[in-house]
């Protein structure tokens, strides 16, 4: 169990290093998250999720912003999820 | 003490376009160079650079070299070295046709000559008509080029360390640099790389700032690590705020929107550029149109419940041209800012952009210091390109697609005269002890487990404190303030402690040797900022509103020791043209 929990604690700090990338936008996005959404993402979105974060940056700037569809369904479904939760509330909403 | 050492001939700190393009050179005159980066390279912030690079091409508009170095000198408001910048503006022509020839796609026109866009600051003839000046591969040129340099690197055998965090310079017993300490992030262990030459390439430094359009990994690395080294940074009150940040958030608004017919509104409605700047109007330099914005939010004619913004008005241009001519826009105001630029105006207000200082290095990337009585010494086998350093082409304002030209001609300089040092100088010096234990304090002091002030919340009072009172308005009162709030915090500084002493990827240990580097270097800011008694290009005083040049046409030098000023004479004198002597600057 102790393995178990510290195995879980340093893949989150190594999920939380892949979040650091060159562009703000991502930082902001991917960081985020990491803090607000990661935990409930099932085992299979969770795999999604790695694989998202070894993209080129240009392209996962193009996905959230809606440049160009993500290479497959299941990416697109997380940049999805990811938007819906990170996104800023309108102003004065 | 025994580490693990690893030996090159050359050692490059940052794999963002300036060090890739020194490695480059180096791997492909069969020099063994390593290239270190905290982040995989092509996570580098460059990968950010959309807007494009300067060459005077003329394939828009008529064009010439000695224009685009009349605006970059008049930009620089006279601060930049001129023989510098007349070097820079000739080679950045066959630059950006290497560059072309090694891949990278540039945007074409119909007749497949590269299409050149319009920005802030250029001029055809000596301040004329507006220039088309900047060479794009469409919104995406950082990334184009720095994938090309990436894979290039890779064919020609450059080793990289990937996420690896570079500590401190290392010097030998004779006080030479000869490497430098690193720490492999995934295992937590140090790492020594000795080698001949070292180059800094690290980039930026906006996260000084509370606001910035830069990446959480531009924490001024390498600026830090040449103050810790006894180098002084050069210029370092001159921090450029793009003036179309998302009020708030820090995320750049593109200087496009305004060359593609978008403007600024106060909360009146007022197209105010036109007050501030009437002919250039929304496309003045970047610190005409800051000032202008917080001057506007501090007379009270901010937008929003608090005022503290302007808009960017763009829904005149249509839905197509906004989604075809700035693709991204709409998408990113959507997300960040919740409004959608198509229907209703932009939130903006100035964010942390650019550092025009740096690492002070000649033509050649040799990083020069003064030797006492006005002269200047190289520091033998130190070398620094890029943002971190401060070959002066910017002085005190860097205008707009100058950043990535200068990353990549003084890049590709630097591995050239690199080369020549490894050899004249083909011997490997070894690390001094006493230099290694300093370089492994640096680590070790994190490991003290007492109760302390977190990282998390120092470096949040640190940067506001930054933004505060180093901003884009500085007057003697708040910068003094700000200075010895500096010093509180500085004082406080020991006391810090990290909760997580684990070794695997521990990024918390990352943050805290960050928060380190962040200091030291928003020191350098305030400091320089505090003691520069006039206004130039990007430093404004309200309290000191003119341009001084009988007193202060001279670059800064801020040491970490005693946080000690120096100054040394702006290089006037160009190559092989006339200087363009000081004039003011009217956009
Ligand atoms: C949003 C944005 C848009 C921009 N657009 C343009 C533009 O259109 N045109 C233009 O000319 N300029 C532009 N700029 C400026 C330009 O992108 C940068 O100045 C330039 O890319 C810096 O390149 P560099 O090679 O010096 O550093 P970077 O690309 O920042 O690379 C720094 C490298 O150093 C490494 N590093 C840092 N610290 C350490 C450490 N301690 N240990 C190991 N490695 C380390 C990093 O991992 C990275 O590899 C823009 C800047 C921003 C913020």
């Amino acid at each position: 169990m102790e393995q178990s929990s510290q195995d879980a604690a340093s893949e989150l700090r190594r999920l939380r290093w892949q979040c650091r990338r060159g562009m703000l936008e991502l930082d902001h996005l991917l960081d985020r998250f990491l803090d607000l959404g990661y935990a409930d993402l099932d085992e299979g979105r969770r795999e999604t999720f790695l694989r998202l974060l070894g993209e080129q940056d240009q392209r996962l700037s193009d996905w959230f912003m809606s440049r160009a569809p993500a290479s497959d369904e299941a990416l697109q479904d997380l940049v999805d999820h990811i938007l819906d939760v990170v996104r800023a509330p309108a102003p004065g909403g | 003490m025994s580490l693990p050492t690893r030996h090159f001939d050359a050692l490059i700190i940052g794999a963002g376009g300036a060090g890739l393009n020194a490695a480059l050179q180096l791997a492909s005159a069969d020099l063994r160079v390593a290239v270190v980066s905290k982040v995989f390279p092509t996570r580098s912030h460059t990968v950010a650079a959309q807007g494009g690079v300067n060459a005077a091409l003329a394939n828009v508009l008529p064009d010439s070299w000695h224009w685009h170095m009349f605006d970059t000198v008049k930009g620089s408001d006279y601060l930049g070295d001129q023989d510098a910048i007349e070097f820079m503006c000739r080679e950045a022509i066959p630059t950006v046709y290497e560059l072309e020839h090694a891949g990278v796609p540039f945007s074409r026109l119909d007749d497949g000559k590269i299409y050149q866009r319009a920005f802030g600051g250029q001029s055809q003839n000596f301040g004329g008509d507006q220039a088309a000046r900047t060479c794009a591969a469409a919104d995406r040129t950082g990334h184009a080029i720095l994938h090309t340099l990436y894979q290039q690197n890779i064919r020609a055998r450059t080793h990289f360390f990937d996420e690896f965090f570079a500590l401190d310079l290392v010097r030998d017993a004779e006080g030479v640099v000869c490497g430098a300490l690193v720490l492999e992030i995934e295992t937590g262990e140090p790492l020594l790389i000795e080698s001949k030459a070292t180059l800094l390439a690290t980039g930026g430094c906006g996260q000084v700032f509370r606001t910035t359009s830069n990446a959480h990994i531009n924490t001024g690395d390498g600026m830090a690590m040449a103050l810790r080294a006894g180098v002084p940074l050069m210029d370092m009150e001159f921090f450029q705020f793009h003036p179309t940040g998302i009020a708030g958030k820090g995320m750049l608004i593109t200087e496009g929107t305004r060359g593609e017919g978008g403007y600024l509104i106060n909360k009146d409605g007022e197209r105010f550029m036109e007050r501030y700047a009437p002919r250039a109007k929304d496309l003045a330099s970047r610190d005409v149109v800051s000032r202008a914005i917080v001057t506007e939010v501090k007379e009270g004619r901010g937008c929003g419940e608090h005022g503290d913004h302007v808009m960017l008005k763009l829904d005149h241009l249509g839905e197509s041209v906004i989604s075809k001519r700035l693709p991204g826009i709409r998408e990113s105001s959507k997300i960040f800012a919740g409004v959608d630029p198509v229907v209703e105006p932009i939130p903006v207000f100035p964010t942390a952009h650019y550092a025009m200082g740096g690492i002070p290095t000649d033509r050649f990337g040799r990083v020069a210091m003064p030797a006492g009585q006005g002269s200047e010494e190289v520091v033998a086998g130190l070398y620094a390109a890029g943002e971190c350093a401060c070959a002066s082409v910017h002085g005190a304002n860097r205008l707009g697609g100058n950043s990535l030209l200068d990353i990549l001609v003084f890049g590709r300089l630097a591995g050239k005269d690199i080369i020549d040092f490894v050899r004249e100088n083909p011997y490997q010096r070894t690390a001094d002890s006493a230099s290694l234990d300093q370089a492994m304090g640096r680590l070790t002091r994190w490991d003290k487990q007492d109760d302390g002030v977190p990282v998390a919340q120092m470096r949040a009072d640190f940067r506001k404190c930054m933004e505060d009172h180093a901003g884009v308005f500085r007057t003697e009162e708040v910068m003094q303030e700000g200075f010895e709030r500096l010093c509180e915090l500085r004082e406080r500084l020991p006391e810090v402690r990290l909760s997580d002493h684990s070794k695997v990827f521990n990024t918390a240990r990352i943050e805290a040797l960050e928060l380190e580097n962040m200091m030291d270097v928003g020191f350098a800011i305030a400091t320089s900022a505090l003691h520069r008694q006039e206004s130039r290009g990007a430093h404004s005083r309200p309290d000191y509103p003119d341009r001084d040049d009988q007193a202060w046409l001279k670059h800064s030098l801020y040491s970490k020791d005693g946080d000690r000023m120096d100054y040394k004479p702006v290089r006037t004198k160009p190559l092989t043209v006339e200087s363009f002597p000081p004039k003011e600057r009217v956009y």
